[in-house]
């Protein structure tokens, strides 16, 4: 399998994605400029980092969206072919319209990084299969713009189609208002398209897949990935 | 203002623009000439204090800065320090003080970004911010304005630029109500044998100006830093730059693509004094000359004199000479990363910088006499009035306690000492997969990829003791970072320092400045590290109010190896608690003696260097046989806070312990004053007698103090119970005091 990950300007996250995919992952990984000629028909996951692409000082991912290389991602997540967004990677993919929904200020006002807790709602993602072992993750977040907002409809919908991957939580998967450390609706973290072929989250499953660290929580999403991808599992 | 080279100039436009008029009539001495008034602009920032450094730099030369490591010592943009295998760490801590006080946001983001130019204009990687600041009272009427604005400063900018900011510290003390302090930490790894230099090299190479446009803004800001406040100082709002970190991070990725090029000859950020500076000083270093052509140089306003375009410290910008014919190479370079960039100027092999707009000549300066004419002052010092009145700790204000739980948990929710948990969860402090600790440890520890090494860092300043000694201050500075760097499990191998003080023109003050500069460099000559970088800010002061002396400093350790990477908190229950030290009867100048009785008095305490070696060196030799399950520096707060702090700071569980402790001193100096150089460790009970005949045979003061276990703090002395808490309790009131005070 072939990964790219595409580097707008103001991404931050890229070259840890590429190090996790590249150098604890062997995987086969390139670098996707964000200008120019794209061509992704090499690739098979097309990874979105964090970062501040084009600097954001509008809303987070609405600049980049008229990016030349959306304009492939697009038609790469529309193919079927694989696509994550991380923090700004889901900005993006939600102002690409990739995913539904908005990512708008925390509600504290306030950047904010820290470890917390994400409790896994379907293994039934090629993002999640892995998590079967592991229902509440531990995995750091870093964002200004992380609360994920969405109307009554369009939640009944991801329910629905069993699209929310991931929600804030306790230790012990306890879904409450205490642990929504940024005002998500519904504690939203993580969700897939309805094809489940493409997955924006804010946690950074990249920072706790280094076994420099203990914790290697974020190594279940990127096997799942590997997994899904190297076992042709239909999706 | 009228800024046309045809205004006549006064005494009094002398006088506004910083220098003294002996300095003026010198000037055109040398010269042989009269100076035009943008002539006048360049020498004002160029011979301020700020960047001439004439009242600092007779003094700093006692500082030892070469080693057997050092490969850039002062001078350059930063210092440069081999950590082998053909890696060398490049750092340097500068402060951004006097904007951040008018600007709190755009004053300490810009203060991020010029620092991070200086680490990657080496050719560096940027991979570790941390800062020190410095707030007036927490109940000041300024105070919470100014934490959230320099703390949204420092998280907007360091977080886009997607460099981690990995540790710091904050103090509050009413010396600092109309003059807070932001330093600044930056450090970066490089290639040791690709170390770029800010050298304008190679007669007819093109020098090249990129980066984002130049603006009105941030004239004269290396004069603002150079003169103190008064009622006036909010006027000077437009002085402060406004900092772009989208920018900068366009320039980090770019400069670094640039420099794998060999073509690169030299290059250096525009900081204070903008255009001005980088062009002389890039002239200076490689006795050359500059010819610049300013019509040339990218513009966001229009209509702005060659005065303005010179003296603008708008942000973000850079300057780089390449071998001549590499022009368009460099413009493509720069293209991709859709950065501004203009040939605006060519090496000439006369040593003068000569200025032209539209080919009309408007500077001509011979290079020498602008980077290092201004004399060095030596001002006169004199040991201040004030020492007498707080030479000694009057007792009688101190009645010995009974029990010790209230005074803990006041000192535990005093914004000193609190855990600063708000602040640095506001800063990215995990980007680029290198921070192994979390802040708020010891010291911030990052790995070195593609190694088993990791780095340590710490920044300290007690400012309290520099008061009362700075002599002494200063030392106990050095001393705590290499405790801190000890604690972590590595060797100090460089130092910078950001040496805050009041006006120099006060002989008081430059006392101050001379003992504290003086302490410094014994401590450093004495633990055998060199000064790589460094930045001096004066006239820290509002309407005659001047700050506690503060000369920060920030040491760099290295580590082996990553997995002798120690934390403070206690691990495992039935671990054994240990003390090495000693413990003496010191009250002067503790956050004890502050928080109880509001008084800043005494001597600090008593720094023993040899000891404070010798503690260090058990430390890291227990370590290193991977015996210590803990270990915690005692500072602030004294052995009761870091008791707490261990029992407090596991990122998941919070262990109790019990201590059983024999002094000869009274209760409250034994667990709150704050002796020097002793570290609270824990280890396994089966290394019981490793331990103590390791101390033993090293004849370091050593005592087993008690174990880990069970929820609460609990200490006895001498059989009586003084200390009794819930560790969950104590936690609640360290972990959320901060916010509640400023947030």
């Amino acid at each position: 399998m072939k990964c790219g990950v595409v580097v707008f300007p103001g991404s931050n996250c890229d070259h840890d994605c590429f190090h996790i995919l590249k150098h604890v992952f062997k995987l086969d990984t390139e670098w996707i400029w964000h200008k120019g000629d794209v061509d992704l028909s090499r690739f098979d996951l097309i990874v979105l980092p964090g970062g501040y692409s084009y600097g954001d000082y509008l809303r987070a991912g609405a600049i980049a969206q008229f990016s030349s290389v959306m304009k492939e991602v697009v038609r790469f997540a529309n193919s079927g072919r694989m696509v994550l967004g991380i923090c700004n990677g889901f900005q993006v993919l939600v102002e690409s319209g990739l995913l539904p929904g908005a990512l708008i200020q925390n509600h504290t006002q306030k950047f904010v990084c820290k470890t917390v807790s994400i409790r896994v709602e379907s293994v039934s993602t090629p993002f999640s299969c892995e998590c079967v072992e592991k229902p509440v993750l531990e995995i750091p977040i870093a964002h200004h713009q992380g609360s994920y907002f969405i109307d009554s409809d369009g939640l009944d919908q991801l329910v629905d189609n069993q699209q929310i991957v991931f929600r804030y939580s306790g230790p012990g998967g306890e879904v409450t208002d205490q642990y929504n450390p940024n005002g998500s609706v519904d504690n939203i973290a993580g969700i897939v398209n309805k094809n489940k072929n493409v997955m924006g989250l804010m946690p950074h499953p990249e920072r706790c897949a280094d076994p420099a660290w203990p914790n290697l929580d974020g190594q279940l999403i990127f096997k799942s990935i590997i997994y899904s991808l190297q076992d042709g599992v239909s999706l | 203002m009228n800024n046309s080279n045809s205004l006549t100039i006064t005494p009094d436009i002398v006088r506004q623009h910083g220098l003294t008029l002996e300095e003026f009539n010198r000037i055109e001495d040398l010269l042989g000439r009269e100076l035009n008034f943008t002539e006048l602009g360049i020498f004002s920032v160029m011979w301020s204090e700020h960047c001439s450094y004439k009242s600092s730099r007779y003094y700093l030369k006692k500082l030892p800065t070469t080693g057997p490591r050092v490969l850039q010592g002062p001078g350059e943009n930063a210092g440069v320090v081999d950590i082998g295998d053909g890696v060398a760490a490049v750092f340097k801590i500068e402060s951004h003080n006097h904007p951040s006080f008018i600007e709190p946001r755009q004053g300490a983001a810009t203060g991020v970004g010029g620092i991070l130019r200086d680490i990657f204009t080496m050719g560096a990687r940027p991979i570790a911010l941390m800062n020190s600041l410095r707030f007036g009272a927490s109940d000041h009427s300024r105070t919470r304005f100014l934490v959230n604005g320099v703390i949204d400063g420092i998280s907007n900018y360091g977080n886009c630029t997607g460099v981690p900011t990995v540790g710091g510290e904050i103090y509050f003390d009413p010396c600092y109500n109309g003059n807070i302090l932001v330093n600044v930490f930056c450090l970066g790894l490089i290639q040791s044998d690709k170390i770029f230099l800010g050298n304008a090299s190679g007669v007819g190479n093109p020098v090249i100006y990129f980066g984002s446009k130049t603006g009105r803004d941030g004239i004269h800001g290396a004069s603002m830093a150079s003169s103190e406040f008064d009622e006036s100082s909010e006027e000077k709002r437009p002085t402060v730059q406004v900092g772009d970190p989208f920018a900068e991070k366009l320039l980090i990725e770019a400069c670094l693509e640039l420099m794998k090029e060999d073509w690169v000859v030299g290059i250096q950020d525009m900081g204070a004094a903008g255009l001005t500076c980088s062009t002389f000083e890039m002239a200076g270093r490689a006795g050359t000359g500059i010819d610049l052509e300013l019509s040339k140089v990218p513009m966001r306003e229009v209509g702005m004199t060659p005065y303005e375009t010179l003296l603008s410290e708008s942000q973000e910008r850079m300057l780089v000479v390449v071998s001549k014919g590499m022009e368009q190479n460099a413009l493509a370079l720069f293209d991709k990363w859709d950065l501004d960039a203009a040939v605006v100027g060519e090496v000439t092999d006369t040593p003068m910088v000569r200025i032209f707009d539209n080919g009309n000549p408007v500077v001509n300066l011979p290079v020498e006499l602008v980077v290092d004419g201004a004399l060095d002052l030596k001002r006169p010092t004199k040991k201040p009035e004030y020492l007498k009145e707080v030479d000694h700790v009057n007792l009688g204000f101190i009645p010995e306690p009974e029990r010790g739980e209230e005074i803990l948990k006041k000192l535990l929710s005093s914004p000193n000492i609190a855990s600063k948990h708000w602040v640095y969860e506001q800063y990215d402090h995990m980007v680029r997969l290198n921070t192994l600790g979390l802040p708020g440890s010891d010291a911030a520890v990052l790995r070195v990829k593609g190694s088993q090494k990791a780095l340590a860092l710490s920044v300290d300043c007690n400012s309290r003791y520099c008061y009362l000694d700075p002599f002494q201050g200063a030392q106990i500075a050095v001393a705590e970072c290499v405790r801190n760097i000890a604690c972590s499990g590595g060797d100090p191998i460089g130092l910078t320092n950001c040496l805050n003080f009041g006006n120099p023109e006060n002989p008081e003050i430059m006392w101050q400045f001379e003992q504290a500069v003086s302490g410094m460099g014994e401590a450093c000559k004495f633990f055998d590290i060199p000064v790589v970088s460094g930045n001096v800010s004066l006239y820290n002061e509002t309407s005659g109010e001047a700050i506690y002396p503060t000369p920060t400093v920030a040491v760099v350790g290295l580590l082996e190896d990553r997995s002798f990477h120690t934390t403070q908190w206690f691990k495992e229950d039935g671990d054994l608690v240990a003390l090495i030290g000693l413990t003496m009867e010191e009250f002067g100048g503790s956050e004890y003696l502050k928080i109880m009785c509001d008084r800043v008095e005494g001597k600090p305490p008593h720094l023993d260097l040899r000891l404070a070696q010798s503690v260090n060196k058990l430390c890291l030799e227990l370590i290193r046989e991977k015996i210590l399950a803990s270990a915690h520096d005692c500072s602030e707060g004294g052995l009761a806070v870091a008791l707490a702090e261990s029992c407090m700071s596991h990122p998941l569980a919070a262990k109790g312990a019990t201590l059983d402790i024999d002094s000869t001193v009274r209760n409250d100096a034994f667990l709150f004053g704050e002796s020097q150089s002793r570290i609270l460790i824990s280890f396994s009970a089966k290394n019981r007698l490793v331990v103590e005949a390791k101390a033993k045979a090293m004849e370091v003061p050593f005592a087993i103090i008690g174990k880990v276990g069970g929820d609460s703090l609990i200490v006895d002395i001498n059989g009586k119970e003084f200390i009794r808490e819930e560790v969950s309790h104590l936690k609640e009131l360290w972990f959320g005091a901060l916010e509640t005070y400023v947030g």
